[in-house]
C-alpha cells in the first residue's frame, strides 16, 4: 500500500495508519487533567527565586543577603560567589561558550541572574528578594548590534582572558569568487538592508524546573519544561559533575516550547543547587518577564542583501552580510559545525549560478540565545532575507513578483538539486504549488482589485503627500516562497557539543498484540502520542489506540536529542517506521515457525501475514505477539519476544516547502494594516494525520503575522529591555488572525522510509515575508521598498513618509 | 483569613493569606490544577475561570475577593462522564495542541454560548480576543466553538 | 509568577464604612474593585498598599440610570455593563464604541468605571470620553459629597484630586438630545493601549455645530480635551474645512511623547486624523437624529 491510500478504520473508528484522527493527549487536557511543571507538588517541596539585574552592564561591588536570610521561612540565599567555590558559577553554553549561572564579577544584560532564594513558599521567595541589597557599579553598555566592534566600545566580556572586543565569530559559505564574478557581469544589482528584529517564542507556558537530590543514593530527579530531555542529562551530568547514571529528566507536559524550552537556563541549575543545598525537592518556575527578559529569544539578525540579475528577471546570485547579535553569552542552540544555524540555505527555492555569506557573530549587552521561535536553525531569517530581495528586484524591475519567482523556481526535473551553499534539496516540484497557491489567491483577479482601488484613491486625490482620501484604503498583496531544510541531521555533519543528532526509537509488543513505543524525541503539543501511534499502525496494522506513545523520561526512553528543528517526525518518525519494520521482520519469522513455512512463502497485508496464493491461511501481528511469547519453537538464533530497538541516522535532511500569499488592507490615513486574507500551499510530502499537520501549519501563520505586525524587543539606550510583559511584547489575537486558507501538494521525501517531511516550523518560517511584502505592496503608491518589522501603525506611517525606524532601539 | 466559597458546587473553606491570588488559591490549595497562569498583567487568559457566573481573569483576582462567591473551573465543565460541547467540540475540531491556553479558552466559550447560542465567526473571535494561544492560530478554536454550537448538549436544547 | 507583597484585607459592607476604613488607617490604604489596575501594580511590586478595602458588596454603587437630563452611572459598574447598557446606546454610541476597545472581554466583566478613572492612566479611554462628554463627577467623603468637573479630576499622569479618605462613587453624563457621538482609536493590537484614541460629540443647530466635546487619551491633554479645538469648531458650519481647523488646533495643542507605540509626531497626526474622523461620525449622528 502507499502511503496515500486511506487507512482502513480500527474498531474505535481511527485510522489503522495515516488519516485524520482525534489525538489521544486530548482526553486529559480537556478535563484539565494534563501534568504540566507547575501542577506537580512533590513533599517538603520549596521554592526558588532569582534576584535580577537591572541594569544592563554593571560590576557587582558587594551583595548583602543577611536580611533575607534572616526572614524566617527563606531555607537558602546563594550567590555567585558561592558558587564559585562549588565551580557552579559558569555552565557551558550549547555553541562552546559559557553562560553565568550567577553573576560574580559584572552584569551583563538587564535580567541576568544575580541571586537565588529558597524558601517555604513562593510568595515568601519573592518577598525575600526585596531583602537583598546589591550595590553595582553602572557600565556603559553595548546596546547596538553594530557599533558592537567599534574600537573603543566597551569589553563585555572581560572573563574570557585577553579578550578585547566583542567579536564572537566569523563564518562564511557558498562560493565568493564565483558570486563576485556574477555580480561583476550582472546587468542588474540591487541592495537592500533588513533587520530581522529580536523577538520571543512566548509559549503560553514559561520555563521551569523541579530538581530533587537524594542525598543518601546521590540521584537526581528534575522534571523540567525541556524539549529535549536527554540532551539536559548529558549536560547535567557535564555542569553540576554528577554520574549520568544517577541523573533523570523528566519532561511532563510541556505548554508550548518552539524552540525556548531547548536550552538548560540558569534557574534550571539554581533549582539543583538548591535542593543539594537544603535537601528538599526545589521548584522554580519563571514569571512572564523573567521569560521574556531572560530565556532564549529569536532572530537580531542585521542582513545587508544584494541580488544579481538580467534585465528580464532571471536570477543570477545573491550575496549576504550579516551581523549577528547574538547577546551577553554566545548560548544558540544548533548544530555545532554551524554557527549561523542553517542561515546559509538562503539562495532558498531559486535557480541561481553563484551565492555567498559572510555572518559575523557579536555579544551585545542583551540576554543570550538567538535559535528558537519556531526557527528551524535559522531558516527564518534566510527565507526572510531572499523573499524580501525577490521582492525588491521585482520593484526594481516593475515586474510583477508571480512572474519574478515563476521564472526563477527550481525545476522538478533539477531534484535532487546541490544548491550553490552545500544543500541537497531531496524533492520539489515548486512551480506547481505556487500555482496552486496563486489559483486558489485568485491571484489576477487580486491584482485587478488592486488596481482598481489605486485608481479610485488617486483619483480621490491621494498621493503620498495626502494619502487620507475620503476614507479610500489600499490593499497589498504579498508572496512568499520557502524551501526548508529539517530533521537535523546526519551524525556525520551535525552533533551538538558532540552529541550526534540521530534518535532511538524501541518498540514493545505485548502478548496480547499491544504495543508500546518509546521515543527520545518531546512533544510540547506537536501530538506525537497520536502521530506515531499511527506511523507503527501503518507500518503492523495495530490499532492506534492499542499503542501508547511513551516520551518525556530519560529513564524510560532511548537517547536521542530530542523536538526542535521540525526534526521529530523526519528523525523518529523515521526511527518508528524502521523500527515497526524490524518487528514485521520478526513477526513473519514467527509466523512461518506456525505455520511451519518459509518466511519465503509469506506476504504481508496491513496486520497480517499470510501465505502467498492460499490467502486463508496466515497469522494476524497479535496472534503473532502471543506466539513470540509463547513456546513456539523458533528457527535457531531467534530469540523470543517481539521488541526492538534502533538508532535513526537520516541520511540527509527534509525539504519541505510551501507558496503563501497574504492580502492586508492598509489604511493610509493612521498606518493601520488588516490582514484580510491568507493563503497558505504546504507540500510536507504525504501527511500522516492532516489535521496535526493544518494545526501545525496554523499555528505558524500566527507566529507570522505576530512578527511582521507586532512582536519585537527592543532595548532603550542604557540596555532596558523594553518588552518584559505581554503589555509591551504583544501577540496576535484572534481579532489579527483572518481564517487561515490552507492547501497542499504532495511530493515524498525520497530518502525518508515514510516520505515525510517535517512541518512544524514551516509557516513560521514562510509566513513572515508574505505578511511583510504585502505589506511593502500596499505601500507601492508612496514608492516604499522596505521596511522592518514590526510592521506597527507607526512603523507603516513612517515608512509613508520615507522614513522607517530602527525597531531593535527605543522610538524617539 | 478563612475564605469560604462554592467551588464547581461545593463548598470550601480554607485560611489563605489576603494576597493569595485565587489562580493559586484553586491550583494548590484545591488542587484544580486545570486553570493556568501565563502572565502576570491580565493579558493572557489561561488563568480564566467562572467566578458568579462570569468569566475572570483568576490571576487578578485575591482569593479573598472570592469570599462567599461562586466558582466553577474546568474541572466542573464535565457533567458525570459527559463531555460539555465545548470539550467535545475543541476535541472534534482539534481545537487544542499543547493544551495550555484550552481550559480558560473553554470557559469563555461556555460562558458565550450560555449568552449567545448561534454566534457568528466574528463573535467568537471578540469573545476570546483576551485569551493568547501560541499554537493553533484561533482557527480551530473557532471551529471548535462553531462545533459546541451546533451540537448543545441535551438539557440545553430542552431548556 | 509575580506575587504582591503582604497586606490586610477587608470587605466594606457599606459606603460610610468603606470611607471609614479609609480615613481609619490613612493613605496607605486603597480600594479595590475590579483590581485590574491595582493588582498587577502589586504584583510587580511598583503598588505595596497596607490594606485593601474591597468594594465589590457595594451593590448601591453599580447602577447606569437616567436622572432628568443626565445618565448617573455608579463606580462600581463593570464595562461591561457599559458596553450593553440600552440606555447608554440610546444616548450616547460614544460609550460601546469606546467599551469595544478596552481591554478584553474577560477583563471588561471585571474592570469598573471608577477604577479606571481614579487610576489617572494617561492612556485610559473611559478617561478620553468623560472628559469628551463633559461628566461629571462625584467623590464622597466622610463630610458628603463634593462633585467635579471630569477635566477637572486629572492632576497628571496617575495622579486625580480623589484625597486619601474620599471615594468616587458615581459618574454623571449629560444628555444632550439629538447630539451624535463617535470614538476612534489606534491600537497596536486589540486589547493594546492607544497609540492615540478621541472621542468626540457635537450637537447640531441645522448645519450649524451648536456644541462640541472633544477628548483626547494618550497625548498628555490638559484635562483629556482639546478645548482650543472645541472653541474653533463651535458655532461654526460642520463642513470639512471646519472640522480640518479644529482637528489641527487639538493636534497642536497636545503633548505627547514618544515611545515603542509611536513617535512624538506620528502621535499628533493621529489627534488630527481621528479628531476629524470622530467629529465627522458624531455630526454625521447627529444629522440622524442622534446618539
Amino acid at each position: 500500500m502507499t502511503v496515500t491510500d486511506a487507512a482502513p478504520l480500527s474498531a474505535a473508528g481511527n485510522p489503522i495508519g495515516f488519516g485524520r484522527m482525534l489525538r489521544k493527549e486530548d482526553a486529559r487536557f480537556l478535563r484539565g487533567q494534563g501534568n504540566y511543571l507547575d501542577d506537580i507538588q512533590l513533599p517538603g517541596m520549596l521554592h526558588g527565586a532569582i534576584l535580577r539585574s537591572p541594569h544592563a552592564h554593571a560590576r557587582i561591588i558587594s551583595i548583602d543577603t543577611s536580611a533575607a536570610e534572616a526572614h524566617p521561612k527563606v531555607k537558602a540565599v546563594i550567590t555567585g560567589a558561592m558558587l564559585e567555590g562549588l565551580k557552579l558559577a559558569w555552565m557551558p553554553t550549547l555553541s562552546q561558550d559559557v553562560q553565568a549561572v550567577l553573576a560574580t564579577d559584572k552584569v551583563r544584560f538587564h535580567g541576568q541572574e544575580v541571586a537565588f532564594v529558597v524558601a517555604e513558599d513562593r510568595y515568601s521567595a519573592r518577598d525575600a528578594l526585596e531583602l537583598i541589597v546589591v550595590e553595582y557599579e553602572p557600565l556603559r553598555p553595548v546596546v547596538d548590534a553594530r557599533r558592537a566592534l567599534e574600537p573603543g566600545a566597551p569589553v563585555i566580556r572581560t572573563d574570557i582572558e585577553g579578550k578585547q572586543d566583542n567579536h564572537i565569530f566569523d563564518w562564511e559559505a557558498g562560493d565568493r569568487e564565483a558570486t563576485d564574478e556574477v555580480f561583476r557581469r550582472a546587468e542588474v544589482v540591487v541592495a537592500q538592508d533588513m533587520l530581522y528584529p529580536r523577538v520571543h517564542p512566548a509559549p503560553m507556558e514559561t520555563c521551569g524546573s523541579i530538581a530533587s537530590m537524594d542525598r543518601v543514593t546521590g540521584q537526581l530527579t528534575a522534571w523540567s519544561t525541556t524539549q529535549a530531555p536527554h540532551a539536559h542529562r548529558t549536560l547535567y551530568a557535564l555542569v553540576a559533575g554528577i554520574p549520568e547514571h544517577k541523573v533523570r529528566i523528566i519532561s511532563p507536559d510541556i505548554g508550548g516550547g518552539f524552540g525556548n524550552k531547548v536550552g538548560i537556563y540558569p534557574g534550571y541549575v539554581l533549582a539543583v543547587v538548591g535542593s543539594i543545598v537544603t535537601g528538599h525537592p526545589v521548584k522554580w518556575v519563571e514569571d512572564r518577564s523573567e521569560n521574556l527578559m531572560s530565556t532564549s529569544f529569536a532572530r537580531d539578525y542585521h542582513m545587508h542583501g544584494e541580488i544579481a540579475a538580467t534585465k528580464s528577471g532571471k536570477i543570477l546570485g545573491l550575496r549576504v552580510k550579516v551581523l549577528a547579535d547574538h547577546g551577553a553569552f554566545n548560548g544558540t542552540a544548533q548544530p555545532t559545525k554551524f554557527p549561523a544555524g542553517f542561515f546559509h540555505i538562503f539562495p532558498g527555492s531559486y535557480d541561481l549560478e553563484a551565492a555567498h555569506c559572510e555572518v559575523t557573530g557579536v555579544y551585545t549587552n542583551k540576554a543570550p540565545g538567538g535559535v528558537a521561535y519556531a526557527c528551524s536553525f535559522r531558516v527564518t531569517e534566510a527565507v526572510y532575507l531572499v523573499e524580501r530581495m525577490v521582492e525588491v528586484l521585482a520593484d526594481e524591475l516593475k515586474m510583477d513578483p508571480a512572474d519574478v519567482r515563476r521564472q526563477n523556481l527550481l525545476r522538478p526535473e533539477q531534484f535532487p538539486y546541490m544548491n550553490k551553499t552545500g544543500w541537497e534539496y531531496d524533492s520539489g516540484d515548486y512551480g506547481k504549488t505556487l500555482e496552486v497557491a496563486l489559483d486558489k489567491a485568485g491571484y489576477d483577479d487580486l491584482r485587478r482589485r488592486q488596481a482598481e482601488g489605486r485608481a479610485r484613491w488617486r483619483a480621490a486625490g491621494g498621493t503620498p503627500e495626502h494619502p487620507e482620501v475620503g476614507g479610500e484604503h489600499l490593499m497589498g498583496i504579498g508572496i512568499s516562497f520557502f524551501t526548508e531544510g529539517v530533521g537535523a541531521g546526519p551524525k556525520k555533519h551535525m552533533d551538538i557539543l558532540g552529541l550526534g543528532m540521530a534518535d532511538g526509537c524501541e518498540l514493545r509488543v505485548h502478548p496480547t498484540g499491544k504495543a508500546q513505543l518509546r521515543l527520545s524525541v518531546q512533544t510540547q503539543g506537536q501530538g506525537h502520542e497520536t502521530t506515531f501511534a499511527q506511523i507503527v499502525a501503518h507500518e503492523l496494522g495495530i490499532p492506534p489506540e492499542d499503542i501508547e506513545v511513551i516520551h518525556g523520561d530519560t529513564d524510560n526512553t532511548p537517547f536521542g536529542l530530542g523536538t526542535y528543528g521540525s526534526r521529530s517526525t523526519p528523525v523518529s518518525g523515521a526511527a518508528a517506521a524502521v523500527v515497526s519494520r524490524r518487528i514485521r521482520d520478526k513477526a513473519r519469522i514467527v509466523a512461518a515457525a506456525a505455520l511451519e513455512c518459509s518466511t519465503d512463502d509469506l506476504e504481508w497485508e496491513l496486520g497480517r501475514w499470510k501465505v502467498k496464493g492460499d490467502p486463508e491461511k496466515g497469522k494476524t501481528i497479535q496472534e503473532i505477539a502471543m506466539l513470540a511469547h509463547g513456546t513456539l519453537e523458533l528457527p535457531e538464533g531467534v530469540e523470543g519476544h517481539l521488541d526492538a530497538s534502533v538508532v535513526y541516522d537520516p541520511p540527509n535532511l527534509t525539504y519541505p516547502y510551501g507558496a503563501y500569499i497574504c492580502v492586508v488592507d492598509l489604511d493610509p490615513g493612521t498606518g493601520q494594516i488588516k490582514v484580510d486574507r491568507f493563503i497558505a500551499v504546504d507540500d510536507c510530502g504525504p501527511r500522516i494525520n492532516p489535521m496535526i499537520v493544518e494545526g501545525q501549519v496554523h499555528g505558524g501563520l500566527a507566529d507570522g503575522v505576530g512578527m511582521a505586525l507586532m512582536e519585537v524587543i527592543a532595548f532603550d539606550e542604557s540596555g532596558n529591555h523594553l518588552g518584559g510583559s505581554f503589555m509591551d511584547y504583544l501577540l496576535p489575537t484572534s481579532l489579527e488572525c483572518p481564517s487561515w486558507e490552507l492547501g497542499e501538494t504532495v511530493t515524498p521525501s525520497p530518502h525518508h522510509p515514510l516520505g515525510v517531511k517535517g512541518v512544524g516550523e514551516s509557516a513560521t518560517v514562510g509566513s513572515p515575508p508574505a505578511v511583510v511584502n504585502a505589506v511593502v505592496d500596499a505601500l507601492e503608491p508612496f514608492g516604499v521598498r522596505h521596511a522592518d518589522m514590526p510592521l506597527t501603525p507607526a512603523q507603516v506611517w513612517l515608512a509613508m513618509r520615507g522614513r522607517p525606524l530602527r525597531t531593535d532601539l527605543a522610538v524617539s | 483569613m478563612q475564605v469560604t466559597m462554592r467551588v464547581n458546587g461545593e463548598e470550601v473553606s480554607r485560611d489563605v493569606e489576603p494576597r493569595l491570588l485565587l489562580v493559586h488559591f484553586v491550583r494548590e490549595r484545591l488542587g484544580l490544577t486545570g486553570t493556568h497562569w501565563g502572565c502576570d498583567t491580565s493579558n493572557c487568559g489561561t488563568c480564566v475561570l467562572w467566578m458568579d457566573g462570569e468569566p475572570v481573569k483568576s490571576c487578578t483576582v485575591l482569593a479573598a475577593m472570592a469570599d462567599g462567591r461562586d466558582i466553577r473551573t474546568v474541572e466542573g465543565l464535565e457533567k458525570g462522564t459527559q463531555l460539555d460541547p465545548v470539550q467535545e467540540g475543541f476535541m472534534r475540531e482539534h481545537g487544542l495542541q499543547c493544551g495550555f491556553c484550552t481550559p480558560g479558552m473553554m470557559m469563555t466559550a461556555r460562558w458565550l454560548l450560555d449568552h449567545n447560542p448561534d454566534p457568528s465567526e466574528h463573535e467568537i473571535r471578540e469573545a476570546i480576543s483576551g485569551q493568547i494561544c501560541r499554537c493553533t492560530g484561533y482557527e480551530n478554536i473557532v471551529r471548535a466553538i462553531r462545533w459546541a454550537a451546533e451540537h448543545p448538549a441535551k438539557e440545553e436544547v430542552a431548556s | 509568577m509575580q506575587t504582591p507583597a503582604p497586606f490586610e484585607y477587608d470587605r466594606a459592607t457599606s459606603i460610610d464604612q468603606a470611607i471609614g476604613l479609609l480615613e481609619q488607617y490613612g493613605p496607605d490604604t486603597r480600594l479595590v474593585a475590579g483590581g485590574h489596575s491595582l493588582l498587577p501594580m502589586m504584583k510587580l511590586r511598583l503598588a505595596q498598599p497596607g490594606r485593601l478595602v474591597d468594594i465589590n458588596d457595594l451593590d448601591d454603587l453599580s447602577y447606569i440610570r437616567q436622572e432628568e437630563a443626565q445618565i448617573a452611572i455608579g463606580s462600581l459598574t463593570r464595562h461591561s455593563e457599559l458596553l450593553s447598557s440600552p440606555l447608554l446606546a440610546q444616548h450616547w454610541s460614544i460609550f460601546a464604541e469606546a467599551e469595544r476597545v478596552i481591554a478584553d472581554p474577560v477583563v471588561r466583566n471585571r474592570g469598573t468605571i471608577g477604577g479606571s478613572l481614579c487610576q489617572g492612566d494617561p492612556a485610559e479611554d473611559l478617561s478620553a470620553l468623560v472628559c469628551a462628554l463633559r461628566a461629571q463627577l462625584v467623590i464622597r467623603s466622610r463630610g458628603g459629597s463634593r462633585t467635579v468637573e471630569a477635566r477637572d479630576f486629572y492632576l497628571g499622569p496617575y495622579e486625580t484630586v480623589i484625597g486619601p479618605a474620599e471615594m468616587l462613587t458615581e459618574v454623571r453624563i449629560p444628555i444632550h438630545e439629538g447630539a451624535g457621538s463617535a470614538y476612534e482609536k489606534v491600537e497596536r493590537r486589540a486589547g493594546d493601549w492607544a497609540v492615540v484614541a478621541v472621542g468626540c460629540f457635537v450637537k447640531l443647530d441645522a448645519d450649524r455645530v451648536l456644541d462640541v466635546g472633544i477628548g483626547l487619551a494618550a497625548v498628555n491633554a490638559r484635562g483629556f480635551a482639546a478645548p482650543e479645538a472645541e472653541d474653533r469648531l463651535r458655532g461654526q458650519p460642520a463642513t470639512e474645512e471646519q472640522l480640518a481647523a479644529a482637528a489641527s488646533l487639538a493636534a497642536q495643542h497636545c503633548r505627547p511623547q514618544a515611545d515603542q507605540r509611536g513617535p512624538e509626531d506620528y502621535k499628533r497626526y493621529l489627534v488630527g486624523e481621528l479628531t476629524r474622523r470622530a467629529l465627522r461620525r458624531a455630526i454625521d449622528r447627529a444629522s440622524r437624529g442622534g446618539a
